[in-house]
């Protein structure tokens, strides 16, 4: 037994991508875990906000949507959609945001929204939110995925969000100036993207997984020459996101 | 007409705010983000009032969106986002109503539709953006050629050009301002002069209030003129932006107000069972919104106990160490 779930590998493994003086953009559930724990852990003076306006709130409480009350409390500003765009894209802030999707292409690109035909699907998602803005005016951005063949796909059902469009040059081309995808955190692994072609490929696998495992439950071809094995979360991590972060484990879920 | 006529008129009831603002297919804009300040008590009483076809603009919307729609009030509708946070991720009868083809619908995205709300309270008839580019967003259309026909519908869903303003190649996104026919929100307070105040987050209520033609608010509590003017930084709208007012307390339920009361996560967990299954949510309607002829009388059935549960703390503005699972 490796002592710990999966989500909380995914959060604490995501929570590492945040650099001291990020400005985060916070969405729902593992997100919130992940912002929460990486401010606490590696990155103090990281702001957290939320689309809805919220900006810098204590979160004493962890938030169940990012229009909770919780991210109405103890913050720098209350405000409203407008204003959070405005800083999303704003050019001198390094801004992160963490997004969810149903379905992931090799290039990052993301679908939030369907599966089926459009106009009358199989399955309906909730739709963009702020996902296709913040991945198009974001410095940068961090995937959640459940790790299922069927969510890795060479064509998405609908692309909601923007990540390296169709690799190379072409996020820019698009007329995107800055950001783009930095990485998918799944509960196996985590995918970069190359620099050059902006193909996924896995860059490290959790201890205990097998690379033939997530090669297996991956829909599409990923090069894996380049992986490493991820360090556990350590005692103190563990204990921050458990006791600190999520103490309700209203999103960890049961032990 | 002095003001003060003017403000007697505009403080009512529900019955007669909805019967006079709200027609069936009225373009409609609703406050509130998911979970938060949604103008329930004016949802139960557009569906009690049997109102169709209504063409719903909106940002991110949960729970009066989706019993809207369950009622069967929805004609058509502009969203960037269906959900109840980790207590729906997807609306569920917002969800059935678009798989089983019964409502038009057109995807935008949050900060295109705040936008769109902001043209519309600028007066001004687009407004660019760069969020959509390279998306499906700009390439599938829901609306029919037909709809796009349409008195009060935009001609075109949105138009990708040039930068006027730069040689280099720079596209951009035109997306056409919305004006919707009524705006109904929640606030908590609203000063016997007219004067909204919005505490904890705006989302886009100001912008959403400012592009409509008719404005309802139902808020918490009426307050004095006096005290709504003695802190005005705090305000929202101004009276005259405000055509009817309704003290509706808890008329968020079972959604959230900041500083108020929390969101109700039992029912909310209740609402999303009962909305999968098709004669459960029929039952549901029966029995939260036209068995009631009031709302005093929803608030009876929703119950003290529960009242006291959800009410906020007035530090933090939410309840604390409230059962959320």
């Amino acid at each position: 037994m490796a002592g710990y779930k999966e989500n909380e590998m995914m959060a604490i493994r995501a929570g590492r991508f945040i650099k001291d003086g990020d400005v985060v953009f916070v969405g729902t559930g593992l997100s919130m875990l992940a912002a929460m724990a990486g401010k606490r852990i590696y990155a103090p003076n990281a702001i957290l906000f939320f689309e809805t306006g919220g900006i810098d709130p204590s979160l004493e409480e962890i938030p169940m949507c990012v229009s909770d009350l919780r991210v109405m409390y103890g913050s720098s500003l209350n405000s409203g959609l407008i204003e959070s765009f405005s800083i999303v894209g704003h050019k001198k802030l390094r801004t992160i945001a963490f997004l969810g999707a149903a379905q992931i292409d090799r290039y990052g690109n993301l679908n939030t929204t369907c599966i089926g035909n459009y106009l009358k699907p199989k399955v309906r998602f909730p739709g963009s939110g702020g996902a296709c803005d913040v991945a198009a005016l974001a410095s940068g951005f961090i995937v959640f995925m459940q790790h299922e063949k069927r969510r890795f796909v060479e064509k998405l059902d609908y692309l909601t969000s923007v990540g390296w469009y169709k690799g190379w040059d072409s996020r820019i081309k698009l007329g995107l100036k800055r950001g783009g995808v930095i990485a998918v955190v799944t509960n196996l692994c985590v995918m970069k993207f190359d620099e050059i072609t902006k193909e996924m490929y896995l860059a490290e696998y959790y201890p205990g997984v097998s690379i033939e495992k997530i090669v297996e439950n991956t829909g599409i071809q990923i090069d894996v020459s380049r992986a490493i094995e991820t360090t556990p979360p350590t005692d103190e991590e563990l204990r921050i996101l458990r006791e600190e972060v999520d103490p309700q484990r209203l999103i960890l879920g049961k032990k | 007409m002095s003001e003060h006529n003017g403000l007697t008129q505009k403080f009512t009831t529900l019955e007669e705010a909805v019967k006079k603002f709200i027609k069936s297919g009225s373009i409609v804009a609703i406050g509130g983000f998911t979970v938060s300040r949604n103008p329930m008590a004016l949802a139960y009483e557009i569906i009690r009032q049997g109102i169709r076809d209504l063409h719903i603009v909106c940002h991110s919307h949960g729970q009066a969106l989706d019993v809207l729609i369950g009622a069967g009030c929805v004609k058509r509708l502009e969203i960037a986002y269906g959900g109840n946070g980790r207590y729906a991720p997807t609306c569920v009868r917002f969800r059935k109503a678009i798989e089983r083809g019964e409502i038009e619908f057109e995807d935008y995205s949050n900060y295109q539709m705040s936008l769109r709300f902001l043209a519309g309270a600028l007066g001004i008839p687009f407004i660019p953006t760069k969020s959509g580019l390279g998306s499906d967003i700009l390439t599938k259309e829901g609306f029919s050629p037909q709809t796009r026909r349409e008195k009060n519908v935009a001609r075109k869903k949105l138009v990708v050009l040039q930068n006027p303003f730069t040689e280099e190649e720079d596209p951009i996104v035109l997306l056409p301002a919305l004006t919707p026919d009524v705006t109904i929100l929640h606030a908590q307070y609203v000063g016997e002069d007219g004067t909204v105040r919005i505490k904890g987050l705006t989302f886009a209520d100001i912008e959403q209030a400012k592009a409509a033609n008719a404005v309802i608010v139902t808020c918490e509590e009426i307050v004095s003129r006096a005290f709504i003017r003695s802190d005005p930084d705090q305000n929202c709208l101004p009276p005259f932006f405000v055509d009817a007012i309704v003290k509706v307390p808890y008329g968020a339920h079972p959604t959230a107000c900041f500083g108020f009361y929390d969101y109700d996560p039992k029912h909310l967990n209740y609402y999303r069972k009962v909305a999968e299954d098709d004669t459960e949510f029929k039952k549901y309607l029966d029995e939260w919104v036209y068995g009631l002829s009031s709302h005093t009388q929803y608030l009876e059935k929703v119950g003290i106990q529960t009242l006291i549960k959800l009410k906020a703390s007035p530090v933090t503005g939410y309840a604390i160490g409230l059962e959320r699972k």
